[in-house]
């Protein structure tokens, strides 16, 4: 006789992290997930491109994802930041605070596709370095998505691990200008494109590939940002940013390199590094569920 | 970022983390994800890498034409919590779709389907 485990009957069955079906999605490092999570990026490390100005931007990252209910949910995030100009010194502090609410729209299992509404909020006056954006809250409404190829026809055998995820946005600063200088309203856009070495491993072939290769996602994630009022919309900026992420169990680590995709973003390339935990399955019990599941 | 880790360690403060445990993921299979046999097996069995909940768990295995094939006696052997087994009818030749869906000991569902042939390798 099959019989669960007592903590089996003390809780919910839960769908977490990245999950649509059989495909997992892992969390990606520039453009936002298209699910709600009860996650942590800690930290993420960047160093920028060389700006046009030359100038050097290094970036430290924690960003918090929490589950409010199974469908909805928020993310904190905050950076500390440096800046490297030539011919001055170098400043350094902590960015500005973000914060995002989330509603998870639609998980369809069998054809692998999520879709997320989104609103960000980069808070103004919460930055003590006079090194990124204008000092003003700026209202980002998105939409994100993910979706898995594993639904298409079996005989396209090495094609079904794909899978693309991506964001769309815009950006409306809370000031029109800020001492004299525009705040251009801007749409974001952004997508990320992966090869599931798990998904392939699971459910398409079984080519041989045994811990740590059967747990790496290899993947080009690029995002642009496009002013649509206050400023020219030729200067679109982007980078393009190669990279690989090994997921585990408890946590995933990410790696890629950014370029920048004209010469309006920079010239050269840089590099990211991210350390992310799966809060859900370290702590199922406790803080790993939604907190609408906490009493 | 002071606000950050301060939200963390308030998080982390809420609960101890209980015995660490995850999704299962299918490790592999006999026969293998995507693989050709010469022979009909008697058999499917699976491998996780997590241990699972038997009350939670199925595999079924179909035919072409949609028909259950297997004999409907999924277990988990004894002594062996995150390996899961069905029986086979005697398979002609032709290709078979493994739909799986377990729940780890935490409660974590994940699911699955692959195929295998017989007689075509």
């Amino acid at each position: 006789m099959l019989r669960p485990s007592p903590f089996c009957l003390q809780l919910p069955l839960r769908v977490a992290h990245g999950w649509a079906g059989e495909r997992f999605f892992p969390a990606t490092i520039l453009t936002d997930d298209p699910f709600v999570a009860d996650e942590i990026s800690l930290p993420q490390v960047s160093l920028q491109p060389p700006a046009p100005d030359a100038s050097h931007l290094t970036n430290i990252e924690i960003d918090l994802s929490k589950r409010i209910t199974p469908s909805t949910g928020i993310v904190i995030g905050d950076e500390w930041q440096r800046l490297r100009a030539p011919g001055v010194p170098s400043v350094g502090g902590l960015g500005a605070l973000r914060t995002m609410g989330q509603y998870q729209l639609f998980i369809d299992g069998p054809h692998q596709a999520l879709g997320l509404l989104g609103l960000n909020v980069t808070w103004g006056h919460t930055e003590r370095a006079a090194v990124s954006a204008p000092n003003v809250a700026t209202l980002s409404p998105t939409f994100d998505f993910g979706k898995g190829f594993g639904d298409i026809p079996r005989s396209l055998t090495f094609l079904r691990p794909f899978a693309i995820t991506g964001n769309l946005g815009f950006d409306f600063p809370t000031q029109a200008t800020t001492a004299g200088v525009p705040n251009p309203n801007n749409f974001s856009y952004g997508f990320a494109f992966e090869y599931s070495f798990p998904y392939l491993e699971c459910c398409v072939k079984d080519v041989g590939l045994r811990a740590p290769f059967n747990q790496l996602i290899p993947l080009v994630e690029v995002a642009f940002t496009t002013p649509i009022s206050r400023a020219p919309a030729n200067q679109t900026t982007g980078t393009i940013q190669p990279g690989i992420i090994w997921a585990g169990q408890y946590f995933q680590i990410g790696a890629e390199a950014i370029i920048p995709a004209n010469r309006g973003t920079g010239h050269g390339y840089g590099g990211v590094v991210q350390l992310h935990f799966y809060l859900d399955d370290i702590f199922p019990r406790s803080i790993g569920r939604p907190i609408s599941e906490w009493w | 970022m002071q606000k950050i880790i301060l939200t963390l360690a308030a998080a982390v403060a809420i609960g101890p983390a209980p015995a660490v445990r995850a999704h299962s993921f299918l490790d592999h299979a006999n026969p293998a994800v995507g693989s050709s046999v010469a022979t009909a097996p008697a058999a499917v069995t699976l491998w996780f890498t997590q241990d699972l909940e038997p009350a939670f768990s199925n595999v079924t295995v179909t035919n072409e034409a949609g028909q259950r094939v297997d004999l409907g006696n999924a277990r988990l052997p004894p002594g062996s919590p995150a390996e899961l087994q069905i029986g086979l009818k005697p398979l002609p030749r032709g290709t078979y779709l493994v739909s799986w869906h377990v729940v780890s000991v935490d409660t974590h569902p994940t699911e699955g389907t692959f195929t295998f042939e017989v007689g075509r390798g």
